[in-house]
Parts: C-alpha cells; sequence; structure tokens
C-alpha cells in the first residue's frame, strides 16, 4: 500500500485529521476526503480557479497544493461563507444573488472566494480593479458582466 | 418589471449545488481511460497485464473484453445524402482515428490508481498518416480517415431556391468571396462525467450524467444493455455549462461506465479531466465557403451561390446537422429570392463535431455579413444602408425560404421586426458622435471601428416537450419538465409560468428538470428549444391543473368557476375574499380520501370530503389536482437580433479592444428579462472567444498542441466589455406563450460584426477580414499584408 502520512487542516472552523496520500491534491481533499463538494475542479492546472478556496487567509487554488502541504493550515472554502446554520448569506453571496451573478453555478464558488479576499483586501475597488482580480476565474455563461456588478453591489454594502 | 431572483441561487451560492462529480456512492469505484496518443494509428498487440496485477485494480477493458456490446453509436440524424456516415464504437478497433479516441479503460479503487494502470497499458502502435486539414481533405492521396470512406467525403447535398443562373445571369453586379472559419469548443467549465450505479436485487440501472438529454441516454442505454427502459434511471442533476457540448448519442463513457457498473456489481464514476474534454468531447466551427453574390444596381439581393466543405472530424454522430443548418440560415434577415447552396462534409483525423452553441449559425452570419459588407463597398454605400434594402418587412411574414430546416420542417420566419432593430441599434450607438469620435482619435493614432451584424435564429424546434403539474396538500407545486437545466435559469423562468397559471407564488413552485424517473416524455435542452417546448408544455400541464382547481372550487363554493379568481395561493369568489379556499385545501380535497396529513390538511380534509353514496370517483375522473402537457411546436420559431460594437486596434501589437458593445435582441415575449439579459451576455462573451480568442490548433499529425486553458484563450472578465441591450419584442403565433428561444443567439453575430469593426478601424490601410478566428498576431500580418 501506498504510503499514507497524518495531516490536521482546520477547514471552516472545523479540525479535520485524517491519513492521507502524498500525491492526494488538495481540491479532490476537500471534496472526496471531507465531502466539502461547493469547492470545483474544472481544469486541474491552476487556470479556471473554480476550485479557489483561502489558505489561511490567502487566495489559493486547491488542485495546485496537495493536501499533506496545508498540513495545520486554515481553510475557507465556500460552504464557510455564510454562517454555519444561518438563514442568511454572506453579502457578497446575497449580492451575487441579487445581481444574477451565476447561471449554472460552477465557477460561482471560486468567483464568491476570489471576491471576498478583494473585497477585504481594496474595500472599494474600481470597475477596472474588480475586472483585474476576477482575471484568474474564468466562467462560460455570464460574460462576467452581472459578476462585476455583484462585486460592485456586495463592495456598497459591505463598505455602508 | 418586476425581477424575480432564481429560486435555484442559495442553494448554489452555499456550495449545496449537486453536480455529478459530488456524488460518491459507498463502494464508489473511479474509471480512468486509455486515449489515442495519436490522430491515426493502427492498434497492433495489447498488453494490459501490467495493468491488471496493480493493486486496486479491478478491471482493465479494451474492445476485445466488451465482444457484442461494443457496437457503433446509433446515426441520430441519418439523411439520403449521408452516403458515408460512420459512427464511434465505445472502444476503438483495429484503429483510432483522432488523438482521444477511447481504447481501453480501467476501473479501481481510485483515480490515481486507475491513472496509474493507464499508464501501464502497452499497446503496439503503427501511426498512420494524418488527414487534418479540412480544406484538402478530398484531395487524391489523401489518408483516408475511414478506409471504406473514398475521398473523406461524408456526404454531399446541393439545394436550390428560385433560379439562382438566371438571377446571376442578369445582374448588375456580381461579387465573390472565399471565407475561412476555424474550429473551437464549447469548453463548459464543469467537464463531463457520468456515476453508475446497478442495483442486482431490483436489476435497475441509475445513473448520474452531466448530459443534456437524459432521456435519450436513459431509452438508449436500456436498449444496449438489455434493461426494460422503466428499470434504467438517468439523472442530469445540476449541469456547470453545456453549450451544445454535452449531448451527443453517445460519448464512450456514458455507454462504458454503466457496462462496468453492471459487470462489477459495483459502482463506478468517471469523471472527465480538462485535457480529455479537449480531445474527447466535440468541437465545432470548421467550414471554408466560397461564395457569390449578384445584385441589382442599387445593392439589392438577386441571387446567392454558396459552396463550402464541412469539417466533421473523425465520425458524424450528429449526421449532417450543423451544415443544414448553416444552409437555411445563411439568408438571414434578408430576402434572397433565388439561392444555390451546395457543400461537402468531410471526415479529418481530430475529435468529433456536433453541434456547439450557434451550430452552424456563426458560420451563415459570417458568411452573409461579409457579403453585405462587399456589396456595400463596392457600390459605396454604408453597410447599414445595404442591410436596410435588403430585410425582410414586418408585413412580409410569415415568410418561407424555401428550405428544409434541421427539424424537417419549412424554414419559415414567424414574426420579426428587423428594420426596427437596426434602428434602435442605430440610435443607441449614435453613429455621428461615433464618427466624430473615430476622426479625432485617428488624428490622434488611435484607431476605432465600428461593425455591425444582423441575424436570426430558428430556435425552439420540435420534437416536443412534456411536462407535469401538481399541487401537493401543503400547497406546494410540483413542475416536472423531461428536460434539463445547464444554468439556463429554467428552475425559476418554468416556476413563473405555472405560478402565473395557478395564482400562487413563484417561491411555491419547486421545478424538477433532467430526472428520467419524474418525466418519461421529451428530448432534451438544445438548439434554444427548452422555453418554447417545455415552457408551453407546463403552461397546457399548469392550465388543466388551474381548470380543475376551478371546477373543484366552483363545487365545494357552491360558485359558478367564472366568478371564481386564483391569486395568492387560494381560489376566491371575485369581490368576495373571504370565500376562498387555498389550494392546499382544494388539494387536499382532490384525493377523497378522508384523513390528511398535518393539521390544515387534515382539518381540510374533514371539512371538505363529504360523504357520498357510490364510488368516490367517478369513471375517468382522476383523483388530485394534478395534470400532464405536452407541446409540438409545428417549426421552429425565429428570434433575430442587431449587434454593434466600437473597437480599438492597438496598431503595434495588433490587439483588439472593445470599447462598446451593443445588442437589440427580440426572442418574443420575454418571461424573465434578468435571465434573457444573461443568456445574451454569455453568448457574446463566447462569441468574442470565437472571434479573436479560441482557437484549437491541431498539428499535422492530428496532435491537439493547445489541449490546456493555458494555451487555448477563453475570455477573461477583462476582455469581454460591459454590453448594452435592448428589446424589441416580437411574440411568435407558434406557441402559446408568444416565446422564442435566446440560448445561443448572442454568439451567432459577434464574428461577423467583428469583422466589419476591425476593417472600419483599419480603413486607412485597407485590411479584409475573410477569416475567424483572429489573434493579435494575424490583424499584424494582416496590416503588413494590406501595407505591401
Amino acid at each position: 500500500m501506498p504510503e499514507r502520512r497524518r495531516i490536521s487542516v482546520t477547514v471552516n472552523g472545523r479540525v479535520y485529521a485524517r491519513d492521507v496520500e502524498p500525491r492526494l491534491l488538495l481540491s479532490d481533499f476537500i471534496r472526496h476526503e471531507l465531502r466539502l463538494t461547493g469547492t470545483h475542479v474544472g481544469c486541474e492546472h491552476g487556470v479556471c480557479g473554480a476550485c479557489t478556496v483561502l489558505v489561511d487567509e490567502e487566495l489559493a487554488r486547491s488542485c495546485l497544493m496537495l493536501a499533506v502541504q496545508a498540513d495545520g493550515a486554515s481553510i475557507t472554502t465556500v460552504e464557510g461563507l455564510a454562517a454555519a446554520g444561518a438563514g442568511d448569506l454572506h453579502p457578497v453571496q446575497e449580492a451575487f444573488w441579487e445581481a444574477h451573478g451565476l447561471q449554472c453555478g460552477f465557477c460561482t464558488s471560486g468567483m464568491l472566494i476570489t471576491t471576498v479576499a478583494l473585497l477585504r483586501d481594496q474595500p472599494r475597488p474600481s470597475d477596472a480593479e474588480i475586472r483585474a482580480a476576477l482575471s484568474g476565474n474564468l466562467c462560460r455563461c455570464t460574460g462576467y458582466q452581472n459578476i462585476v456588478k455583484a462585486v460592485r453591489l456586495a463592495a456598497e454594502r459591505m463598505a455602508s | 418589471m418586476t425581477v424575480v431572483r432564481r429560486t435555484e441561487d442559495p442553494r448554489l451560492l452555499r456550495g449545496m449545488g449537486a453536480y455529478v462529480d459530488d456524488f460518491d456512492p459507498p463502494g464508489v469505484l473511479h474509471a480512468a481511460i486509455l486515449r489515442s496518443p495519436y490522430g491515426h494509428a493502427r492498434i497492433g498487440a495489447i498488453n494490459v497485464s501490467a495493468a491488471r496485477a496493480l493493486p486496486g485494480v479491478h478491471a482493465v477493458y479494451t474492445a476485445a473484453d466488451l465482444g457484442e456490446f461494443n457496437q457503433p453509436a446509433p446515426l441520430v440524424v441519418p439523411h439520403p445524402n449521408l452516403t458515408h456516415g460512420r459512427t464511434q464504437r465505445p472502444l476503438a478497433v483495429d484503429k483510432v482515428c483522432y488523438i482521444g479516441e477511447a481504447v481501453a479503460m480501467v476501473v479501481a479503487d481510485d483515480r490515481y490508481i486507475a491513472e496509474d494502470a493507464v499508464g501501464l497499458i502497452e499497446i503496439d502502435w503503427q501511426p498512420l498518416d494524418a488527414t487534418v486539414d479540412f480544406r484538402l481533405a478530398s484531395q487524391v492521396g489523401k489518408s483516408l480517415v475511414h478506409d471504406d470512406v473514398p475521398n473523406n467525403v461524408a456526404a454531399r447535398l446541393e439545394q436550390i431556391v428560385g433560379d439562382p443562373e438566371a438571377a446571376f445571369r442578369n445582374a448588375a453586379h456580381v461579387f465573390e468571396e472565399e471565407l475561412f472559419i476555424e474550429r473551437s469548443c464549447g469548453s463548459p467549465i464543469e467537464t463531463r462525467g457520468v456515476v453508475a450505479v446497478f442495483d442486482p436485487f431490483q436489476e435497475s440501472l441509475t445513473v448520474w450524467d452531466s448530459t443534456q438529454a437524459p432521456l435519450t441516454i436513459k431509452n438508449g442505454l436500456a436498449n444496449m444493455l438489455g434493461l426494460p427502459e422503466f428499470k434504467v434511471e438517468v439523472i442530469a442533476p445540476d449541469v456547470g455549462g453545456g453549450f451544445g457540448t454535452k449531448i451527443m448519442m453517445f460519448f464512450a463513457e456514458e455507454v462504458l461506465v454503466p457496462w462496468a457498473a453492471m459487470q462489477l456489481r459495483r459502482p463506478v464514476k468517471w469523471t472527465e479531466d480538462r485535457r480529455e474534454h479537449f480531445i474527447s468531447a466535440n468541437q465545432e466551427r470548421g467550414q471554408q465557403h466560397s461564395v457569390r453574390v449578384a445584385t441589382d444596381a442599387d445593392g439589392r439581393i438577386l441571387g446567392l451561390d454558396s459552396e463550402f466543405v464541412h469539417d466533421t472530424g473523425a465520425y458524424t454522430p450528429y449526421g449532417m446537422v450543423v451544415p443544414i443548418i448553416t444552409v437555411t440560415q445563411m439568408p438571414g434577415p434578408y430576402k434572397v429570392p433565388n439561392y444555390r447552396s451546395s457543400f461537402t462534409v468531410v471526415y479529418t483525423n481530430t475529435p468529433c463535431v456536433s453541434p456547439y452553441r450557434g451550430a452552424g449559425r456563426p458560420h451563415a452570419c459570417f458568411v452573409m455579413e461579409r457579403v453585405i459588407d462587399r456589396i456595400a463597398r463596392e457600390l459605396n454605400l454604408e453597410p447599414n444602408e445595404v442591410r436596410r434594402r435588403n430585410f425582410l418587412q414586418p408585413e412580409e411574414f410569415p415568410w418561407d425560404v424555401g428550405l428544409t430546416f434541421q427539424d424537417g420542417a419549412p424554414t419559415k420566419y414567424d414574426s420579426g421586426n428587423y428594420p426596427a432593430g437596426l434602428a434602435l441599434c442605430e440610435e443607441i450607438v449614435d453613429i455621428a458622435a461615433f464618427r466624430r469620435e473615430q476622426t479625432e482619435a485617428r488624428e490622434a493614432g488611435r484607431y476605432l471601428g465600428l461593425g455591425f451584424a444582423a441575424y436570426v435564429e430558428g430556435t425552439g424546434i420540435g420534437p416536443y416537450e412534456g411536462a407535469h403539474v401538481r399541487i401537493e396538500p401543503s400547497g406546494k407545486v410540483l413542475a416536472v419538465a423531461g428536460l434539463t437545466n445547464q444554468g439556463q435559469g429554467h428552475y425559476t423562468t418554468f416556476a413563473q409560468i405555472v405560478a402565473n397559471e395557478l395564482g400562487c407564488a413563484v417561491t411555491d413552485v419547486t421545478v424538477i428538470t433532467g430526472d428520467t424517473g419524474r418525466m418519461n416524455w421529451g428530448a432534451g435542452t438544445y438548439a434554444s428549444r427548452a422555453l418554447v417546448t417545455a415552457g408551453n408544455a407546463l403552461a397546457i400541464a399548469a392550465g388543466s391543473v388551474r381548470q380543475k382547481v376551478l371546477a373543484l372550487a366552483a363545487e365545494l363554493l357552491e360558485v359558478d368557476a367564472s366568478d371564481l379568481e386564483l391569486r395568492d395561493g387560494a381560489a376566491m369568489v371575485r369581490g368576495a375574499p373571504d370565500r376562498a379556499l387555498t389550494l392546499g385545501a382544494l388539494a387536499t380535497a382532490a384525493n377523497p380520501i378522508r384523513y390528511a396529513y398535518g393539521q390544515a390538511a387534515n382539518q381540510a380534509a374533514l371539512r371538505l370530503v363529504k360523504p357520498r353514496e357510490g364510488a368516490v370517483l367517478e369513471a375517468g375522473q382522476e383523483p388530485g389536482l394534478e395534470a400532464r402537457g405536452y407541446f409540438a411546436p409545428e417549426r421552429a420559431t425565429w428570434a433575430s437580433g442587431q449587434h454593434a460594437a466600437v473597437v480599438e486596434i492597438d496598431l503595434p501589437t495588433g490587439d483588439l479592444k472593445f470599447l462598446r458593445y451593443v445588442v437589440v435582441h427580440d426572442c418574443g415575449v420575454v418571461i424573465n428579462q434578468t435571465i434573457v439579459e444573461g443568456q445574451i451576455h454569455g453568448g457574446v462573451a463566447q462569441g468574442i472567444g470565437g472571434a479573436f480568442y479560441e482557437r484549437l490548433h491541431f498539428d499535422e499529425s492530428g496532435q491537439l498542441i493547445n489541449a490546456s486553458f493555458m494555451d487555448f484563450l477563453m475570455p477573461t472578465a477583462v476582455e469581454v466589455p460591459e454590453i448594452e441591450i435592448a428589446h424589441i419584442e416580437t411574440p411568435s403565433p407558434l406557441n402559446p406563450l408568444g416565446v422564442k428561444g435566446v440560448g445561443e443567439a448572442g454568439t451567432i453575430p459577434v464574428a461577423a460584426l467583428v469583422a466589419e469593426a476591425i476593417e472600419d478601424a483599419l480603413a486607412p490601410f485597407g485590411v479584409r477580414i475573410r477569416e475567424m478566428p483572429l489573434s493579435p498576431g494575424r490583424i499584424r500580418e494582416l496590416l503588413d499584408e494590406a501595407q505591401a
């Protein structure tokens, strides 16, 4: 049997300890070991951004990391954005809903996480800054227009 | 306008969507496919012993292991002129015809082991010369994609309307163009995927498939696997984009994975990776056009003669559908009284071609609009003036183009107003202001250009779709459609249609799509047909339920049904809203068993279900408030639009930037404007990709050398501009809701108007655009050629 290593990862505030193969991708660990399937996989070569999560508060493509590299890290996935069990969506999720910022929903988790990080670092971005920040996340449905609108809306709401 | 927010969104926003790869049934095994590394090669000896011996591997299948099961897929759309149609087997036998063709499948404990095992399979490959450039595929001496298909020609078709020869003989002007459109692909962000569970106790098969047509897959699988149709259920859960790519009868994995699940008595899963998507999912667009146009002295089209070559890739799973759409849609919004079209479908050693968003229309629009521009240039007219002189007029509907459309019905436009659309588009653009800006910019060394394009789209084709609507005792409403949703917002739009019939809240209607266990009748979501077919089927089903509600409420409230209205989730006497029964109470009463679950329902049952003599249901009467509905359109309904763009070309680099993008669109009655506009945004973005960024580069051996998102460039948020949209509504007379499809519309005219805009921007250099897609490098080449 292949070698396995013990890792401990905090995901959305909960600690998970697992034995994993060193070659297991972080994206597969999150999706299939932890069954947090909101993080999607679109290319597995770090371009589409669908698998974007926060690792120790920094944006990361979970398909470009191994699970063992996340040992000891704290990760936020889309499931961690809205308060657990609460009826309310995160203001960024709410804005995406209101502005029709999603169609098939597959790129959405990455878009949401990217937006959360953008607005944390730059609370009042210009349209050009929004588009630049989103340019690492591919969407094939929306033409980005309503995603940009949603980010703008979320920025306004969160700043006020 | 009331904005209806999508009912499906909170689930998707929380990461609670359910896409195929999210299903991990207990005990699931994982499949990986060995694909051809060659564009064209003979398969010699296959040695799978090392792969089979790898710990964790449960099975390795080659064509020999499949035996009789390994049959060619059905030819879905036969045609008498498709003389040499060929379809693919699940696993290749003797030779492979394109890179990516499936040769073997491994099933293992996990995907990592399965891929390890694929790497251990040894095949004695004998590479063959490949035929890749479709423009040369039918030349003598070219390598044959299929040994028994001479000259690589699958089909030829010539069609004639009117008397084109006479038209050309008598024309004041005749112009010719050679135009070329390259291949692209849909690239949904969710790749394909299949999960199959066989239950040996029930002898039933359940398949989760990221498909646009689960009913067709279900019936086909039942036939292939020797199961009754009612023992097979195919579910297309949340699907992460389709764009035509996810409808195929059948992709190899859709057949292999269920078969393996039955063989192994274990759930089996396969998820396509992105590289696999590039080389094994279907693609589209490659066509080479020679076109001649005959006009009178004023630029009115007298005749059109179009010859083209269509690249079908290695097989013809969709027969001649794409080139037939090109032929029938080429006249577009213009009156073309005399028309000859002929095309040749050729095989190449490249992945299969089937409809991708637009499906033959972007090519047709590109050719026709290039013809319009050529006429304008030769006669010194504005292109829009040539458009106006040739537009079909609003009073001329219905208009018969004289050809048979892809659905076998006449190509007969039902309604539209093209001159009004173009006028509105021009007004929004403000051409005079733009020309001033353009002049000033040129003086400053900046090159701006304006382009327009007009198109029509035959949407909402048959055969039909089915729907089912039921009111529950809770007052909630179930609405089922047989077709699927890939992000088009059907859960919301369909709920609006049902809520409108039943007078309840949109949020009280739950829409289920893509589950063959819930609805057995229909075809699928493709060809911009879902709203026209399933939307009307739901309206018909909900209308029948409405009649049942009114009849029952009239009986219980002892009034005439005509005195009742349905609103706020209840049937109430007009002018006396205190005399009302909720839909839930009526649903309870419609199930005459005298008890019900839940306090409100039980009280309603006790109050409303009266003892009666004899049977509680009369002969022919059904319990419950439910109905099925079906809608079969007699022919396509024709959406239309006019787009305009202002672009800037950066001379030193050849890069293109959109400064404005304007859409005037007519899809008949609009049910949900937000969703319609979202569809247009996405379509335009895909069109922009196809015009300036996306191209599949095959080398001469058939190798795809840019099979990753690093090298196949899809537009990002930085490249796609803000899109300004205005609507025109000419309701369709062909369906009760008056709607037309919108899914593909945005994509169709983009290449055409980008060409016009670039020529306008680079007019000082006389650059001519005769191909798509372009790129910065190609713009530089064209500039150099023009200046040479």
